[in-house]
């Protein structure tokens, strides 16, 4: 039971850490893109509906990525080229995409899906206890933590992943030294959509593989909200978006299990809780200070 | 520039001109609002599937129009009255939540029929009330879980806690008790009508707690994917969700308004529509089970025969004699519970070890 | 071909208005290539979209009744936005102010008397700045990011809510479903014209908001404070303004205003507590701010243009079959233009050919 916990606890947690892990580069380069939830939503209907109509999930999983970095493009054109207001433009990225992916999405209403197999690595796949947690997955579990590793190697150890801080702490110094500011932000921000859309496609083809209209339910803000939990560090938004699973998970098992509190308190628990760990960490100023980018929601036009 | 302002003026004008809304005719117009989007493939959708059996029912004669995602609030009495001035004959609110504003646009358009699903205010002549017996069905469940299930525990995933679904907490146990007097059920409450990925969160946290059968009031078909999954057995919800779980489904609880649809809105054109109060169940077709299936057939038998029970002779899952959970007599030997309790049920019968919100 | 922005000395006057109705032109010409491509007569779709629901008197009130919530939580957003808090839990202070405004009429229904209204419109208002305070307070003390702080505050709010009106607030009469008593007559916030529409006086109260902060953001020192520190922290704390009461000023204002709008709506439009209170007003009232450009009096044109955007869609479902889907696809077509209009103001765009500037290497990915 241990073990099915644990990866009940990463099926949760898998979606919101690919959503999470995209918007943190997307926010590192300057830019705060609070269309996640309609990138997201994207994703899933057309993962889901490539799959079902090729009969590939793979594919499906493919035009996810497409499609939300082509979404995330149409926010990239409204705030990067002609500076409109990213919060507003992120919430509208938002509607628009839960409108249009419902009308795609009224084609697949009712229709059982594709899922992607399990992939079980010989051998590791049967340790005791965690075995099957780390090693018996889901494809797109094992491309979630390598996105993590990924980003925090590009971020803190490539010269890329300089440039891309150094437009997010200070474009004017980057656009001083060079550095093509919206270049940068818009190849950021082709990533997040990227990632948004495979975090998308997760929900309708691994999580619970069938369409529902706004069947993200929610899970882009929670994302969203993790960056900021994780100060902008890949490795804290693993442990962010596995805190968020964990509690979420915790408050169902301790229904089962009779515990008599009121089921909205234990439901509003992972909140809390990202609230409460949060203080404790963000406490210590200058750390947080250091980690957060500086240029974040600023436009950026380059004086000629 | 001057391009511009001439285009704006030219478009303007064509909207100025454009056609008004063609002029009311004689055909009876029928009208719906869900709460939820027609694409949840749950509740709303089963609604709108009556909308189109009325459609294919009277054909030409009438006409519908619909209003998907009307959020419960200050939204619904708008959408009504909006409904209400565009020439809708009949208007069918589909959500408990929409009580109020109902009873506040008919007292407004007297001459125009409002039917309320699962509400019970009736304030006007104009008002109607329908719902329909799930919880029958919910006992036929009970039956066949307590016979499938080795561990004699079942798993179930609540939406809200509101008489609709404790009523349907309390028959399925009782179904079960009926046949295993020990038997338990496990409940979840997911807090939500559809979130397909909550729901099978709750479904795994049942099945990893020892739950070995699963059935749900939330909409989505995410926990029966879940239990075929993990190679338990479950029940549908709403609709027949068997296309997305061949090997596990039992049998589902479909929700079918359309006989009840094309009744009222044949009444209307008859001229023979009264203020009603229906609770329909299994014996008026509002209540449908789906083909009983992946069971022995002993199994399958022992269900049909209740089934049969409740249909043909008309027996009421709540008969006694029937225990509070506090072991407090609610039924005694014999006797039917009067359904203005069972409409307003906020307590569990004996055997569930949840508490329900005070 | 790329676009460049060239930046005007000054904002444009001219573009500051017709950019709305520039925005108006294209997202008529996009929504009619949209709605062709769906099967719709476009112009049939259009009018009744911009047009129908400003034909009655009845829609027009409906349109106050939308509005209003969403101008009087906008226009407080402004003061946040405009000094750097992001406040994006108007939600949550909206849903807070309606639970503290309705204490009176559901745990006290034998209190009547015309004390009731304005009691209940100070706790609502007290109940979402009570709220607010919670992310203003962890941002000042612990230094707590204040977006996740108060979107988190949201769940909770709409779960505390659900469970009171399920359990110790659900109406002793009303068959346990979950609601709370009606309110009684003194606690109902009166509409303008019961005769003509709903409107109720939370449009008044929107307006008048409008105009109080537009005068304090214009014309006052606190209001020169919030747009120094939001601009340039540290010349606000040069000038010797303090950012961490800063912090509280603007959340309490915007918190509280959102709670005056929670109670609005439920002792105007809705008359008792129930699950659900809000189709979202908080996060569409971010909109609202930004589309109406943090200034409190574009706000209310703003507020009305997107509850506009509601009502159409609604006019649209039901006369010619427009998806709801649709509608919503279409209002965010809208928002876009309307966002992507505005630089006009402060930008001249120029097509420009290729050339060899590191700028123009910067903007080919467009």
């Amino acid at each position: 039971m241990f073990e099915s916990v644990l990866i009940t606890i990463a099926t949760a947690a898998t979606p919101l850490l690919i959503a999470a892990i995209g918007e943190l580069v997307v926010e590192r380069s300057g830019v705060l893109n609070l269309g996640v939830e309609g990138m997201m939503v994207m994703g899933a209907v057309t993962g889901f509906g490539v799959a079902v109509t090729t009969g590939s999930p793979w594919l499906g999983v493919f035009a996810a990525i497409l499609v939300g970095a082509a979404f995330s493009l149409l926010f990239g054109f409204l705030t990067l080229t002609l500076v409109t207001n990213q919060v507003a433009t992120g919430l509208a990225l938002t509607l628009l995409g839960l409108g249009v992916s419902g009308m795609i999405g009224e084609a697949f209403i009712g229709m059982p899906g594709q899922k992607l197999g399990i992939i079980a690595i010989p051998f590791l796949s049967d340790l005791p206890y965690v075995g099957r947690f780390l090693f018996a997955q889901d494809p797109l579990f094992y491309v979630s933590l390598l996105l993590v590793a990924g980003v925090a190697y590009f971020l803190f150890y490539t010269r890329a992943g300089l440039t891309l801080r150094s437009v997010g702490d200070n474009h004017d110094s980057a656009h001083a030294l060079g550095i093509k500011v919206i270049a940068v932000r818009y190849a950021a921000v082709a990533f997040g959509g990227a990632c948004a859309g495979l975090a998308g496609a997760y929900l309708s083809l691994v999580y619970t593989p069938q369409w529902i209209e706004n069947m993200t339910a929610g899970r882009g803000w929670i994302a969203l909200a993790l960056v900021v939990f994780a100060s902008w560090r890949p490795w804290r938004v693993l442990a962010g978006a596995y805190l968020f699973g964990a509690v979420s998970i915790g408050q169902l098992h301790a229904q089962v299990i009779g515990v008599s509190i009121p089921s909205q308190f234990l439901s509003a628990l992972p909140y809390l809780a990202t609230i409460i760990v949060l203080v404790l960490i963000s406490r210590n100023r200058r750390l947080t200070m250091v980690n957060t980018p500086a240029c974040l929601g600023r436009p950026f036009v380059p004086a000629r | 520039m001057k391009k511009l302002i001439l285009a704006l003026a030219a478009s303007t004008a064509a909207l100025a001109f454009a056609a008004a809304p063609a002029a009311a005719q004689d055909k009876t117009k029928a009208c719906w609002i869900y709460v939820g989007p027609i694409g949840d493939f749950g509740y709303s959708y089963q609604h709108h599937q009556g909308l189109l059996d009325v459609e294919k029912h009277f054909g030409d004669k009438v006409e519908t129009a619909y209003l998907e995602s009307v959020p419960e609030g200050a939204d619904t009495e708008r959408a009504l009255e909006r409904f209400a001035r565009s020439g809708c004959d009949i208007i069918f609110a589909t959500s408990f939540g929409f009580m109020d504003p109902v009873q506040k646009v008919a007292a407004k358009f007297p001459d125009i029929k409002f039917e309320h699903a699962t509400g019970f205010k009736r304030d006007h002549p104009n008002v109607s009330t329908y719902n329909s017996r799930f919880h029958e069905g919910r006992y036929v469940q009970g039956v066949i879980a307590a016979k499938m299930s080795q561990k004699g525990v079942a798993g179930y995933i609540a939406s809200f806690p509101i008489p609709e679904v404790v009523m349907g907490i309390n028959a399925f146990l009782l179904g079960a008790q009926s046949v295993n007097p020990d038997f338990q059920v496990k409940i979840v409450w997911a807090n939500t009508w559809f979130d397909a990925g909550k729901e099978a969160d709750a479904a795994k946290a049942l099945i990893d707690q020892g739950v070995d059968i699963i059935t749900q009031h939330t909409d989505s078909t995410a926990p029966l994917q879940v239990a075929a999954e993990r190679g338990i057995k479950g029940f549908g919800q709403a609709s027949d969700m068997i296309t997305f779980a061949p090997e596990t489904q039992l049998t589902s609880i479909v929700d079918d308004w359309g006989p009840y649809y094309i009744e009222r809105v044949q009444a209307l054109i008859d001229g023979s529509w009264k203020q009603n109060d229906v609770w329909g169940g299994m014996k008026d077709g509002h209540v449908v089970m789906a083909p009983y299936t992946n069971m022995p057939d002993d199994v399958k038998a022992a269900a049909e025969a209740i089934a049969a029970k409740i249909k043909d002779e008309g027996y009421n899952p709540f008969t006694g004699p029937v225990a509070k959970q506090d072991g407090s007599e609610w039924l005694a030997e014999g006797q039917v519970a009067p359904d203005g309790e069972v409409l307003s049920m906020n307590f569990y019968v004996k055997g569930i070890d949840d508490k329900l919100p005070n | 071909m790329r676009l460049e922005l060239v930046k005007r000395p000054q904002r444009s006057a001219l573009f500051s208005t017709i950019s709305p109705l520039i925005a108006l032109v294209l997202t008529m010409a996009a929504g009619a290539i949209m709605f062709s491509v769906l099967g719709k007569n476009p112009l049939d779709a259009l009018y009744y979209y911009f047009i129908d629901p400003l034909r009655e008197t009845w829609s027009l009130h409906e349109l106050a009744v939308k509005a209003a919530p969403l101008i009087l939580i906008a226009v407080g957003l402004s003061v946040c936005f405009l000094s750097n808090n992001w406040n994006i839990g108007a939600e949550g202070q909206f849903i807070a102010g309606a639970i503290a405004g309705g204490i009176l009429p559901v745990v006290f229904p034998d209190f009547q008397n015309g004390l009731v209204l304005p009691l209940m419109l100070l706790m609502g208002f007290a109940g979402g700045a009570a709220y607010a305070a919670v992310p203003a307070f962890l941002k000042a003390r612990f230094n707590t990011n204040e977006i996740l702080t108060s979107l988190m505050l949201v769940y909770v709010a709409q779960l505390f809510l659900d469970w009171l009106v399920r359990g110790p607030w659900r109406d002793p009469g009303g068959m346990n479903f979950p609601e709370t008593r009606d309110f009684h007559a003194f606690a109902i916030l009166p509409e303008l014209m019961p005769s003509a529409g709903r409107a109720h006086w939370g449009i008044v109260f929107a307006i008048v908001a409008a105009l109080v902060l537009w005068f304090v953001l214009r014309k006052t020192l606190t209001g020169f404070e919030i747009r120094v520190l939001g601009q340039s922290p540290r010349a606000g704390r040069f000038a010797g303004f303090s950012a961490p009461r800063m912090v509280m000023i603007a959340f309490l204002i915007s918190g509280g205003l959102a709670g005056l709008a929670g109670i609005s709506e439920v002792a105007g439009a809705i008359g008792q507590l129930q699950p659900s209170i809000s189709p979202g007003y908080g996060f569409t009232a971010i909109i609202v701010a930004f589309l109406g450009r943090l200034n409190p009096l574009g706000i209310v044109a703003a507020g009305f243009v997107l509850a506009l955007s509601y009502l159409g869609g609604e006019a649209a479902q039901i006369s010619i079959g427009l998806s709801d889907k649709a509608a919503r696809a279409f209002q965010g077509m809208l928002l876009f233009f309307v966002l992507g209009c505005d630089t006009l103001i402060h930008y001249r765009i120029r097509l420009a050919g290729r050339a060899p500037t590191a700028r123009g290497e910067a903007a080919q990915n467009v």
